[in-house]
């Protein structure tokens, strides 16, 4: 399944929910720690959760309907959009954030971006990183056109140019 | 945005200043020291900790000079201090919305004190007049400001080179600074800034003129490129945009604003959002007074302990609007009201011969209307801030904190102060990063919400716009119509040339009933006219305007150079000419223009420092056509083209050759991009080649979707789904960018590479398929051929 048709199966997924689920989760793990959830309904989004009750604020918003990609978060390994999907529908799956996607900024994707010089604002880059993340992990060897393709986030700044030299130089790094 | 404005800006706000009254205060218990604490010392990581505990001290520091950061270290200067372990602080007082300010001007300080940049560290400013302009806007940052962070860096340099001197009794003249260290010629002698701040601090500071400033041979910094300061934080997820910013114990609010401009709160039941668990309260907020500024747009706002429950609280509101007089309002048929103003005469602004009546007896006359649509700026990151109010007893304010992602802290005073009934000096405004803001982050109506709620709720209140917010209640830029019409003699050589322009102008966010472009509008792209044409007549319309009309990156270069330079490339086709040699034979000989003749003024510019150089904008034209291979693209295939424009803008020229690929079905595919720009002295030129690289992502954004649509009052469009914009696969395969070494004055160049881009492109199409689309955005026309 590509990125694309995963967030739209989520999407699906989400939308056949009813809005007010109050049953409430009580934990989520977020970057291999257990965390506890205090009165969070299950229908919330898992970015505001990350956001303002777990305080993990490099996760960004942009459209809150699956448009832009600055949410993109690793749901088992998998890139998803938060701002569409349900923390109720989490349950024991593991969530990473740009929290913990390294300790010090030393993925490979993360050092692509500070040697070509991607972030002008830099506000939608932890999504293109997380997207970035997770489709090396999936090809590690992408076209051009695939990377087109799996590099779908909205950058305003428009450092389109740049990520994709960098989504090359991390690749290259991630094959050694 | 042009000096000019900031008078109309500066003359409507006056009017609802409150001016501070030391000998009977008016707010008593208004302890002004303590709540101009200066968080300006803190980085944006700190900004967070500082902004719930203010320290005394600290504040009466920030009161005396911005730059200190603790009372041992040596300030000479607003915008530098150096503390006694070597540690120099740079005070950076523009905002940071991705062009790299708080990298640039940090570095053309560190610069001229000779300084190790690994001891530099960088403070973020709070709003403070002191600091003279902070409207990190218009493309002025570098051009302001590149002498003032020279002279801060010499005076500190000259003072520790005498400090220097004292401590080894030598001719100060005999001492220099290189590396962080003073150095003595002639004696292996050296010394660490760190241990002459004590001397330091007790000289006098030297006055600029009598400062020796580097030679251009001996820069080190300007003109090289470093990482950007935050790269760390932004890659790892650390950095605080607005929509991070945190006060203690704060709220979340999340707003319905009425969906027609003006409109106001006829009736509410808040009855369900109150069940949606989390809400704390509900809140009428009123509408503006008078003209909308940047005031806030009224409504009902929900507060509450996350975003997303507000959000959730917001839509379970119940609202009846009054939509008032803006509701009649429907784009699509004032676009034709333009069209038709623009095809009946106008008022002058500028006028060289008689154009009208050689136009009129002439045996050719060439014309052709364009037009471009209501724009959304859309910035990455909506428009979000948190406000700490605090009252007294009867309700008076008594202090009053916003921090937010904000292009102007002091517009933020501005818009607050007499919102909040306080002084503006006496509004405390802190900066984060932005996630970008072309031009919508200097509008602060978003910080007067967040003041608004926080002082009824008595605790912090952070707003969020959501996407939807954002795109249906912003300060759009004007829909506009042109029209070009110009006389060619026998070679198609244009004799004569009209031209007509109509948009709403940003005025009438302002000043009601202001109802026709400024001088300021007009001069980006219309009456700034390069061609050399003996008849010239440049004249605008009348245009109301329904919505609050805004300043977007580039302004209204967006829709004149793309009729302007549209227009030229429609004369070389009919002449039959290259495009790039009918240009520059449009240009016409190597001549700065005659600003005062054209009635021009130039951003303000002295002519002597910004002259209006032709032989300049030839150049990058050349050198675009030469990077580009101009000249061998005849050689491609139908449905592949090259177009070619250049324009002056924001002082800055720019000339762009896009090379496009049509398949027969429409589809379009920008294959190339080449940009030249000459901006005079470049400080980063990374920087520079990233914002020419997101000035034509931007510029595809605009030419290819860019399109809002008001239908009764109401903006049609309300996320990315609808008003989109581009992403890699539709956005040019490959961008390359020359930019000009110049000794010459720095000028603009966030917003300079946008005028040429969209022209480009549509004459490219034209190469490529032979049609001509005048009327953006592309994603209405057909593009198909066979």
């Amino acid at each position: 399944m590509t990125l694309r048709a995963t967030v739209v199966a989520i999407q699906n997924l989400t939308a056949s929910k009813s809005m007010h689920r109050y049953s409430v989760m009580a934990t989520i793990n977020v970057n291999g720690k257990v965390l506890e959830l205090k009165d969070v309904p299950d229908s919330t989004p898992l970015l505001w959760v990350l956001r303002d009750h777990l305080g993990l604020t490099g996760t960004k918003y942009g459209c809150g309907v699956s448009e832009c990609g600055a949410c993109t978060v690793h749901v088992d390994g998998e890139a998803i959009q938060s701002c569409i999907t349900e923390v109720g529908d989490i349950g024991e799956a593991n969530v990473v954030t740009i929290e913990g996607l390294s300790e010090d900024g030393s993925h490979p994707v993360q050092k692509a971006w500070a040697e070509h010089n991607v972030p002008q604002c830099g506000y939608c880059q932890v999504g293109q990183m997380m997207t970035a993340a997770a489709l090396l992990k999936e090809n590690n060897d992408p076209s051009d056109e695939e990377i087109e393709e799996g590099m779908w986030n909205i950058c305003r700044c428009g450092t389109y140019p740049r990520i994709r030299e960098a989504v090359k130089a991390a690749a290259k790094e991630m094959k050694k | 945005m042009s000096n000019s404005l900031r008078e109309l800006i500066d003359q409507s706000r006056k009017a609802t200043e409150i001016i501070a009254d030391e000998s009977n205060q008016s707010t008593p218990n208004f302890s002004r020291r303590n709540f101009l604490a200066g968080v300006s010392t803190g980085s944006l990581v700190l900004m967070g900790k500082v902004a719930s505990g203010r320290n005394s001290s600290e504040s009466n520091l920030a009161l005396a000079n911005p730059s200190k950061v603790s009372a041992a270290s040596f300030a000479p200067d607003l915008f530098v201090s150096i503390d006694s372990d070597g540690t120099v602080n740079a005070l950076v007082h523009r905002s940071e919305m991705g062009t790299g300010i708080r990298t640039s001007l940090p570095r053309v300080l560190a610069d001229e004190l000779e300084v190790d940049w690994e001891r530099v560290k960088i403070h973020q400013a709070k709003g403070d007049k002191k600091l003279g302009d902070q409207n990190t806007d218009g493309s002025n940052s570098i051009r302001f400001f590149f002498k003032t962070m020279r002279i801060a860096g010499a005076t500190a340099r000259t003072m520790l080179e005498k400090a220097a001197a004292i401590k080894w009794s030598v001719d100060a003249a005999t001492c220099y600074a290189e590396n962080h260290q003073i150095k003595h010629m002639g004696s292996n002698k050296s010394i660490d800034f760190g241990e002459l701040v004590e001397t330091a601090k007790s000289l006098d500071v030297p006055t600029p003129d009598s400062l020796k400033l580097k030679p251009r041979s001996k820069w080190k910094f300007i003109g090289k490129d470093a990482p950007i300061t935050d790269m760390k934080e932004i890659l790892t997820g650390k950095a605080v945009f607005g929509i991070d910013a945190r006060m203690e114990n704060q709220l979340f609010a999340v707003i319905a604003r009425p969906p027609v401009v003006g409109g106001t709160v006829k009736s509410f039941d808040a009855t369900q959002a109150k069940t949606i668990p989390g809400v704390v309260e509900v809140i009428e907020l009123p509408r503006f007074k008078g003209a909308p500024m940047f005031q806030q747009l009224g409504g009902v706002a929900v507060c509450a302990n996350s975003t997303w429950a507000a959000w959730q609280g917001r839509d379970a509101l119940e609202i009846e609007w009054e939509a008032g007089e803006n509701e009649t309002y429907n784009s699509k048929e004032f676009a034709k009201e333009l069209k038709a103003t623009v095809n009946k005469p106008g008022v002058a602004m500028r006028s060289e011969g008689d154009a009208k009546s050689v136009i009129k007896n002439a045996r050719k006359v060439i014309s052709a209307d364009y037009s471009v649509p209501h724009l959304s700026h859309a910035p990455m990151e909506p428009t979000c801030a948190v406000a700490d109010v605090k009252t007294d007893a009867v309700g008076r304010v008594t202090s009053c904190h916003v921090l937010a992602a904000t292009q102007n802290p002091q517009a933020v005073q501005q818009a607050v102060g007499p919102a909040m009934g306080v002084p503006n000096d006496d509004v405390l405004v802190n900066v984060t990063l932005l996630g970008s803001g072309f031009g919508r982050k200097s509008k602060p109506d978003y910080c007067v919400e967040a003041a608004l709620l926080s002082r009824q709720l008595k605790r912090p209140v952070h707003v969020t716009w959501t996407r939807e917010d954002d795109i249906k209640h912003d300060y759009y830029h004007a829909i506009s119509a042109i029209h070009c019409e110009a006389s060619v003699d026998d070679t198609g050589k244009p004799t004569a040339w009209l031209q007509r322009v109509a948009y709403p102008s940003i005025g009438s966010t302002f000043a009601l009933g202001s109802d026709t472009p400024a001088s300021w509008e007009a001069e980006m792209g219309h009456t700034d006219l390069p061609y050399s044409v003996p008849n010239l007549q440049l004249e605008v319309g009348k245009a109301k305007s329904h919505v609050r009309t805004g300043w977007l990156r580039a302004v209204c270069h967006i829709q004149q150079n793309f009729a302007v330079a549209s227009f030229a490339d429609e004369l070389a086709v009919a002449a039959g000419r290259d495009q790039l040699e009918f240009l520059l034979d449009l240009l016409g000989k190597d001549r700065k223009i005659d600003l005062k003749a054209a009635k021009l003024a130039n951003r303000g510019a002295s002519p002597i420092e910004h002259p209006y150089d032709i032989e300049r904008l030839k150049n990058v034209l050349r050198r675009v056509a030469n990077n580009s291979n101009w000249v061998d693209r005849k050689s491609l295939p139908k449905g592949q083209g090259m177009g070619i424009a250049c324009c002056r803008s924001f002082l800055g020229y720019t000339g762009h050759v896009i090379q496009v690929d049509v398949k027969k079905d429409g589809k379009l595919d920008i294959s190339k991009v080449w940009c030249s720009i000459d901006s005079g002295t470049i400080v980063s030129p990374d920087r520079v080649h990233s914002q020419v690289e997101g000035a034509a992502i931007m510029g595809t954004s605009q030419a290819r979707y860019g399109e809002i649509t008001f239908k009764n009052g109401r903006a049609v469009q309300s996320n990315y789904d609808d008003y989109k914009v581009a992403r890699m696969s539709d956005s040019p395969k490959e961008i390359f960018v020359d930019v000009v070494e110049s000794s010459a004055a720095p000028a603009g160049v966030g917003e300079t590479g946008i005028g040429s881009f969209a022209p480009a492109l549509c004459n490219a199409i034209y190469a490529a398929i032979g049609k001509r689309f005048r009327d953006l955005p592309l994603k209405n026309h057909d593009l198909s051929w066979s």
